[in-house]
């Protein structure tokens, strides 16, 4: 014991570094329950030695206390400011235990494997990161997490770069704006926005809020948003709908198709695999094979279908089937011109 | 201690963070291995003990033998026997509360996921502890749980070789394969099965959807020791500079193909975009032009833009040719 109070003494005064000091003022702070002035925290925590009566060396007391207090405040540490009774005027510091401490999350097994799972599936780094430190801390809580669990199905959780400042401004309740920009229009335009939560809908993400310009419920595909997320308004400046169900807002806005519609196609022996995968009937005709096909939209369907070719011929419906005959005559027609454009290339 | 200060940064409020959480840690684990603890937490022996050294040397104000951070070594254990008031780890900052919250709620969402009921208890858990932090405006949805997905997962967990019928869209083939699998995985709400697919002697990722047989086969699953996982921080598919390139003129209603295809350029010309894109195959390319539609013009290469106005001038050849009626029952019901 001895030899490590000397130990602790000779390393206080001569190679004190940054990270113990800050330890130190976290345990003296968490340890007080009036508020600590920056004289009174300087006279105590080892490594604020320093001449109070010098005005350099003061000053430069004053820049490496406030350093060190952003950098507790950026760890997420929460130093409250407050004075300790009515007749001081000096601001002082504390750390409430319970505002400190993670509460207690008594994580069965296999809940602490689905956690350890989940942290290491972000893509993204800076969440990657958070997610890991998170997890750090519920290990430090006492959750001993399985590193070889696996739940059999992994997903990659990627982000776009408007993710972590909408889910920011959403959570603040803080508006925004940004440029937007959709592909069939030429140039992007600035959106305002009261953003009121972020969503994954099949794979791609989406922000549901209320448009300012617009005034009514939009929602804007994150990697359409071009540039910086702008947060322009102050916290708590308004309150989504009560109850709002985001999903639906996206589902409502993409959502999936009743295919009731039916062609009747004829394929070549052998050939457009893809299209047999989806038939829902098919029989060996003298012309090849015939598919019975479910679609939603005819236009989309001919789309397809045209993809492959002589391979495929439309029968029935006479919608679909002009809807293939116009769209070859339209490609052919373009690109004959090209051929004759270019000559004999 | 000789190292020099840190200077603010990165690394120092990385450490910070790493010795507020240790304490505690030490503290849930009376005589852990010091080993065992590295591992644990991710750091080397011997930084962990240079950690241990810092940490000996804090304490309360006073700073006296009985107010430092205490720890008992025995042998290559250590046991912390006086916390100087670090006795919990910080509670998670919004950002960490988000980063865990959104991955356990795209887990649950994830078909296929074996235990999905303790995903949920303990996304519970951990929304509950974060309290306010997690009001997460992040909701999930993925494409649900099929049949498939289900069967595919059980058949990866028996560590089976697995034999399949896939279809490959590139080609526009479905072929017979034996493959080995790794791992399944979801990416951009599709499912894959990752395995070494002996055919092709390579790892490869089968979309789950366009796997239409699987039988399991009476051999453990073998992959050769040279095999890698997949980098998918990128998307699946990763354009290579050696696969072809072709040039398209769109019109403004195909510009979604930019959005959906990593483009290697996109230009505007007036009214219409020349957009540039690397594809696996040139017949893949020909039924992909061919299938956008009118707006869409071949520019490069010239063999690509051939092929399409052969296919297409064959195809209006047949369609002039008269067929046999349609059999009426095979025309199905809904029209």
């Amino acid at each position: 014991m001895h030899a490590r109070a000397a130990q602790a003494a000779s390393v206080r005064y001569v190679s004190r570094t940054r990270t113990e000091r800050l330890v130190n003022l976290v345990i003296c702070l968490l340890s007080t329950r009036r508020f600590l002035t920056a004289a009174q925290i300087a006279a105590t925590v080892p490594g604020y030695e320093h001449d109070p009566d010098d005005a350099k060396d003061h000053e430069a007391f004053q820049r490496k206390f406030e350093r060190d207090k952003a950098e507790l405040r950026e760890l997420g540490v929460p130093l409250e400011t407050g004075t300790a009774s009515v007749f001081d005027a000096e601001p002082g510091y504390r750390i409430a235990h319970r505002e400190y401490a993670l509460p207690d999350i008594p994580l069965e097994p296999d809940e602490a494997a689905a956690v350890g799972i989940a942290a290491r599936l972000w893509q993204h780094a800076g969440l990657a990161a958070a997610a890991s430190s998170g997890l750090a801390k519920l290990r430090a809580a006492g959750v001993d997490v399985d590193p070889q669990a696996t739940l059999g199905m992994e997903p990659m959780v990627t982000v776009d770069p408007a993710f972590a400042p909408l889910t920011a401004a959403a959570r603040d309740r803080r508006e925004v704006n940004f440029d937007y920009r959709v592909p069939d229009r030429d140039a992007s335009s600035r959106r305002r926005l009261q953003p009121w939560g972020v969503v994954c809908w099949r794979g791609r993400w989406y922000v549901v809020g209320h448009d300012l310009d617009r005034d009514a419920t939009r929602c804007f595909r994150l990697s359409r948003v071009v540039g910086a997320v702008r947060v322009t308004g102050q916290p708590g400046a308004y309150e989504p709908p009560a109850g709002v169900d985001l999903i639906s807002h996206v589902a409502r806005w993409s959502g999936p198709v009743e295919r009731t519609g039916r062609a009747t196609v004829a394929v070549a022996p052998g050939r457009a695999a893809g299209l047999r995968r989806w038939a829902v009937e098919t029989t060996t005709g003298p012309d090849g094979d015939r598919l019975v096909l479910p679609y939603a939209d005819p236009d989309s369907l001919a789309g397809q279908l045209v993809g492959y070719g002589p391979d495929v011929r439309v029968l029935d419906p006479p919608e679909v089937r002009e809807a293939v005959i116009q769209r070859l005559k339209e490609i052919a027609a373009r690109h004959d011109e090209l051929a004759v454009a270019g000559g004999a290339r | 201690m000789t190292r020099p200060a840190a200077r603010g940064g990165r690394a120092s409020a990385d450490r910070l963070a790493r010795l507020l959480n240790l304490v505690p840690y030490l503290l849930a684990r009376p005589g852990i291995e010091i080993a065992e603890a590295a591992g644990d937490l991710g750091v080397t022996e011997r930084q962990l003990r240079e950690d241990l050294e810092l940490l000996w040397v804090c304490g309360l104000p006073g700073y006296g033998p009985g107010d430092l951070i205490d720890m008992a070594f025995d042998g290559d254990r250590v046991t912390i026997t006086y916390d100087a008031g670090i006795d919990r780890p910080l509670r998670l900052t919004p950002d960490e509360a988000l980063a865990l919250v959104v991955a356990l709620r795209m887990l649950a969402e994830t078909p296929g996921v074996a235990n999905r009921e303790a995903v949920e208890r303990a996304l519970a858990k951990i929304e509950n502890a974060a309290g306010d932090l997690v009001a997460a405006p992040v909701e999930v949805r993925l494409p649900g749980d099929t049949a498939r997905v289900r069967e595919l997962r059980a058949a990866v967990e028996r560590g089976r070789a697995l034999r399949i019928t896939y279809y490959t869209a590139a080609r526009d083939e479905s072929t017979e394969r034996t493959i080995d699998p790794l791992r399944m995985l979801m990416v951009g709400g599709r499912a894959y099965v990752e395995a070494w697919c002996r055919r092709a002697e390579a790892v490869r990722l089968f979309r789950a959807d366009r796997i239409d047989a699987v039988a399991e086969l009476d051999e453990p699953a073998v992959v050769p020791p040279q095999a890698r996982p997949h980098d998918l921080s990128d998307g699946v598919f990763r354009p290579s500079p050696d696969l072809p390139l072709i040039t398209l003129r769109i019109g403004r209603g195909e510009r979604w193909i930019t959005e959906y295809y990593p483009c290697e350029r996109v230009e505007a010309d007036g009214e219409q975009w020349l957009v540039s894109l690397r594809v696996t195959d040139l017949g893949w390319a020909r039924r992909f032009v061919l299938g956008l539609g009118p707006d869409v013009t071949v520019v490069a290469p010239a063999e690509l833009a051939e092929q399409v106005r052969a296919q297409a001038a064959a195809a209006l050849d047949a369609y002039a040719t008269p067929v046999a009626p349609v059999d009426p029952a095979a025309a199905g019901a809904t029209q």
